[in-house]
């Protein structure tokens, strides 16, 4: 179960919408996953190409709640006009800040985060802050005021998993809202590496869209974060340096 | 009329309002957001947003993204 605002969800995965090579995959892949979380991007339309996919034209929109991102966004006035265009077209449930400092590693501006997730804030919105995995920035984002706080695991469609799982503890174990690790997911161990961190959930979009078999993908990620969520309740054994027996020493026959 | 839409200038000659602008460009029954001059114009009050020489339109939808 996780709460996000006024919201509860029993999945805690959270599925991205981009990059699928057509639409009946990514419906496939939505169903296989039991997301109940849909994100995608708010953009400008081109209308002078007809031929432009609409990622949700064979999907009943309402069986999800929709959480838009603002990416694209470079300044937090940016992010703010793209969360009002969402919320104009009922399209937004939550809203993803995610305001981006850096061409190459696409890694978020912090200052404009604060700034956009403050002002999203007080017009009312339900804000889950994208942020790299600072530990202080997502503690202010916390004291700001947010619902999730969502680090990433690694740059957005790198694929190379939880790079500090020591700073992604300390947001972790600091949390006083839920935790969604958000981009740079690449297999399903890292998204039951993460939950077995103690993370609220996982929000991916192309270590699924990019698998070779998508709807598969989807489902490999369902249970992943599954066992990761119950891995972490069940509370895993400490590591020790020497061996320990699991067999009984006594009776031995021989 | 000729009004800037997504950018572009566009001389415009059958519509009048929001609403005709969008059947004009046959894309009505999409799920879209339409600013003019930077203004929101919600969907109720499509049909008497007037149009006005010089306008800016963004017309804008959704995408797939993560």
């Amino acid at each position: 179960m996780l709460n996000i605002g006024n919201m509860t969800f029993e999945s805690n995965l959270f599925l991205g919408t981009g990059k699928y090579k057509d639409a009946k995959t990514q419906l496939q892949a939505v169903e296989a996953s039991e997301t109940e979380v849909l994100t995608f991007a708010v953009r400008r339309m081109n209308l002078f190409d007809s031929s432009q996919p609409d990622p949700f034209e064979q999907m009943d929109v309402s069986r999800y709640r929709l959480l838009p991102n603002t990416a694209g966004a470079k300044t937090a006035e940016e992010a703010v006009r793209t969360a009002k265009l969402a919320e104009a077209a009922n399209m937004c449930d939550m809203i993803k800040v995610e305001v981006i400092g850096c061409d190459k590693t696409l890694l978020p501006d912090p200052v404009e985060t604060l700034r956009a997730s403050e002002e999203l804030l007080n017009e009312g919105f339900t804000v889950l802050a994208y942020t790299s995995d600072d530990v202080v920035l997502a503690r202010k984002l916390q004291e700001l005021g947010v619902h999730a706080v969502m680090p990433g695991a690694s740059p957005i469609g790198t694929g190379l998993g939880i790079i500090n799982p020591y700073n992604l503890s300390h947001i972790i174990e600091q949390a006083e809202v839920p935790v969604i690790v958000d981009a740079g997911i690449g297999s399903p161990k890292d998204a039951a590496y993460a939950m077995e961190l103690g993370a609220d959930g996982i929000l991916l979009n192309t270590a699924v869209s990019g698998a070779g078999d998508p709807v598969k993908m989807a489902e490999a990620m369902k249970l992943a974060v599954r066992a990761g969520a119950l891995g972490a309740e069940a509370g895993r054994i400490d590591k020790k340096f020497y061996a320990q027996a699991s067999s009984p020493l006594g009776g031995l026959s021989i | 009329m000729q009004i800037t839409l997504n950018g572009q200038l566009q001389n415009i000659e059958n519509s009048k309002t929001v609403a005709d602008l969008l059947e004009e460009l046959q894309i009505a029954h999409k799920k879209t957001v339409v600013e003019r001059n930077g203004t929101i114009v919600i969907e109720e009050f499509h049909e008497r947003e007037g149009l006005m020489d010089g306008d800016r339109i963004e017309i804008i939808h959704f995408v797939g993204g993560g």
